[in-house]
């Protein structure tokens, strides 16, 4: 009698685990509903944290794609061709992303993955959809060694042919915010912290490496766990080195408390970060003391674009319920240069797809040259981006507002 | 080394969270020799359920003097819910079967919990901000206290005497020792020992709720994943300190926190040791630390008689 009961209860907890988890799957097998002209239909995939701690831009970038994808339809750009998104949620983790790039290259009809989020995650991914020829455009993706190889401060390399960004690198972001701080902001001494991440890391190391040529002078550097929201023994360090600057390589869900415990600890002094801490969510996390806390972004602001205006009065007008964020732009140009892709793959082939559609689409996408939302859209040789802007935000009344615009030369 | 007494001071407060959480690590092992791996989830559901009292239950603009009380209350309510739920419907059961059963299930609970708040909580699919006590910071010496610390300065040794008193005083806190030393006897001399687990329970959740909020108004945020590694954490400190020892738990708790600090502060500043020194080695010094003592003390800082159990 009991070995029964205990049989019934584990059902009912399993079965119930299992509802739970069917719960949180409900957002990733999502894909976009505007079916056009009919003919042939292309999916876009998309890779982002659509659930956890960096949803908010993952989300973003999901809906930015999304958009993409129905302008097409909508203007029926590429004739015969009914472009469909489907967005997986990687969590932010590298194998769940992986996980996500062989479901996507299993998928015959997915010509080419907008993506993902984090480089971490990038790495993970790369050599899956490499192997199928299948093109990736990742809209965040800033570490170096993703298009230009591990050696890329000696001799660059490009390791994936089927790999494109539409986002600077940090080779250019770490560097940027390093002039801006010691030639506008005056700041001389500064204390480095990253998150030990792909991209928190290789951003804090290009930092440091220009700040130290400026003549500027590193009071201190510190590895936070990701893990953790206890940062205050970090936070009495800073106090006591005495800088007038932190720089923090990571993301906005450890930078928000980072900041807020930084300047409860007594030092008032601004933290400074990459495009991962360029949300709305980390001035929510760290609370009142984050004004004057600064990023830097990829490009230009978007709402200031002539270019973005179009893009942005759609995305209001597409009545998504989450913002755009930092990405929103960038994803939807990716999703347009692959669109761009399929379009010229088409119409070298007569008005249909080829049988090796995804090693053409791989190969147009290096040529793709269009106006995006955020400039002129392009790749150089590495599959990196050639639009080189990047802007400093700075948190004034509770928003983030830019402050200083410019490209990066070396 | 003007930053010592500072970094104490932020070791003790983690170290103090670490203590409330342990409590119920080790009371439950004590009683049924079950590590409930799903208490971490009990500290976080504490949490959400003040959130929920500020958010739905209080008009808007309560002052914080007024609306903690009544968000602790809320917390120890859900947390005791659902400790005391799990208990009934996950461990009962499963009582008399082998040890692992029961450990399986708890990981198994943690999951559903944490899935449960993210699936189903408003908005908590990413953190959720808690509410904090304006002014402050004090300020002692070159010390500086949050306000949001107070709260967990006072609770932690509030909630330890409390405890104390309950466990060493009362006929139900008698009980309770009874059945941890022996349940077989203690049920023959009339002690139910099932009332007595769920107790334990109920006592454990408590303490976790009380640490949900400290956590609250210390980071000012809370998110589904909060009670994993805190509990994971909180586990260590119960086994450091001795697993089954109420006292051991605090104890426990404070030498990890401190030492955590002390790790991330310190140990970068020794000649080539630069690289081992931040923060995210802090948690292998914390474990090195565990490792040492359990080789010296297997029986944790302050264990019980580890014989007597076989």
């Amino acid at each position: 009698m009991r070995q029964r009961s205990l049989i019934a209860i584990t059902a009912a907890l399993a079965a119930g685990a299992l509802t739970l988890t069917a719960c949180g799957s409900r957002d990733s097998g999502d894909k976009g509903s505007d079916s056009g002209s009919g003919g042939t239909t292309v999916v876009i995939g998309v890779d982002a944290p659509l659930t956890g701690d960096l949803s908010a831009l993952g989300l973003g970038i999901k809906n930015s794609v999304d958009l993409a994808a129905k302008t097409a339809n909508k203007e029926d750009y590429v004739k015969g061709i009914t472009f469909e998104i489907q967005a997986l949620d990687d969590q932010g983790q590298p194998s769940s992303g992986q996980q996500n790039a062989t479901k996507l290259v299993a998928d015959k009809s997915v010509l080419g993955v907008v993506g993902p989020l984090n480089s971490s995650v990038a790495e993970s991914m790369q050599k899956v959809f490499d192997d199928a020829k299948l093109v990736e455009v990742s809209p965040a993706n800033t570490n170096p060694a993703l298009t230009q190889g591990t050696n890329w401060q000696t001799s660059k390399a490009r390791p994936y042919k089927s790999y494109f960004r539409t986002a600077t690198t940090d080779a250019i972001q770490g560097p940027f915010a390093a002039q801006y701080l010691f030639n506008d902001a005056k700041k001389k001494k500064v204390f480095v912290i990253d998150d030990k991440k792909t991209y928190g890391a290789g951003l804090a190391a290009t930092f440091t490496e220009e700040f130290k040529k400026l003549g500027g002078t590193v009071a201190g550097s510190e590895h936070i766990n990701p893990d953790t929201k206890d940062f205050s023994a970090v936070a009495t360090k800073v106090k006591n080195s005495g800088a007038d600057v932190v720089y923090y390589g990571g993301e906005y869900p450890q930078a928000g408390p980072l900041s807020k415990q930084i300047k409860a600890a007594g030092a008032k002094i601004p933290v400074i970060g990459g495009d991962g801490i360029y949300s709305a969510d980390f001035i929510k996390l760290a609370g009142a003391t984050a004004t004057g806390d600064l990023a830097t972004s990829v490009g230009a602001p978007v709402e200031e674009l002539p270019s973005a205006k179009e893009f942005v009065a759609n995305y209001k007008a597409a009545g998504y319920k989450e913002a755009y964020e930092a990405y929103g732009g960038y994803s939807y140009d990716s999703g347009w240069a692959i669109i761009e892709a399929v379009k010229k793959v088409v119409e070298d082939n007569g008005g249909k797809l080829p049988s090796d559609a995804r090693a053409k689409v791989s190969e147009a996408m290096q040529n793709v040259s269009f106006d995006g939302v955020t400039g002129k859209v392009s790749f150089d040789e590495y599959g990196d981006a050639t639009n080189k802007q990047l802007t400093v935000y700075a948190v004034k009344n509770g928003a983030w507002e830019s402050v200083k615009s410019g490209t990066y030369t070396g | 080394m003007n930053e010592l007494p500072q970094q104490l001071v932020n070791g003790l407060l983690l170290g103090s969270m670490y203590g409330l959480v342990a409590i119920g690590y080790t009371m439950v092992y004590g009683i049924v020799q079950l590590i409930n791996f799903a208490h971490g989830e009990i500290f976080m559901t504490g949490a959400f359920g003040a959130l929920s009292v500020y958010l739905w239950v209080l008009p808007d603009g309560t002052t914080m003097w007024v609306a903690l009380p009544l968000m602790l209350i809320g917390a120890i309510l859900v947390s005791v819910i659902v400790a005391v739920g799990a208990e009934r419907l996950a461990y009962r059961p499963l009582r008399g079967a082998p040890r692992l059963a029961p450990l399986i299930t708890a990981i198994g609970l943690s999951l559903a919990l944490q899935q449960a708040v993210w699936a189903w909580y408003p908005e908590a699919k990413s953190a959720r901000t808690f509410p904090q006590i304006d002014g402050g910071p004090f300020h002692l010496g070159n010390v500086t206290i949050q306000t949001g610390d107070i709260f967990l300065f006072a609770a932690a040794p509030i909630s330890m005497a409390v405890l104390a008193y309950f466990v060493m005083k009362t006929r139900t806190g008698r009980g309770m020792q009874a059945t941890a030393q022996d349940p077989d006897t203690a049920k023959l001399m009339g002690v139910n020992t099932d009332r007595i687990i769920v107790i334990a329970f109920a006592l454990g959740a408590t303490f976790a709720a009380v640490g949900g909020v400290a956590y609250g108004l210390k980071y000012g945020q809370i998110d589904y994943k909060m009670g994993f590694i805190l509990g994971l954490k909180a586990f260590t400190a119960a086994v450091l300190g001795g697993i089954g020892n109420i006292y051991g738990a605090m104890i426990g708790g404070v030498v990890l926190g401190v030492a955590e600090t002390l790790a991330t502060a310190y140990i970068a500043d020794i000649p080539g040791m630069d690289k081992f020194g931040s923060q995210s080695w802090a948690d292998v010094w914390a474990f090195v630390l565990l490792i040492l003592v359990l080789l010296f003390r297997p029986q944790g800082l302050l264990g019980e008689r580890v014989a007597d159990r076989a």
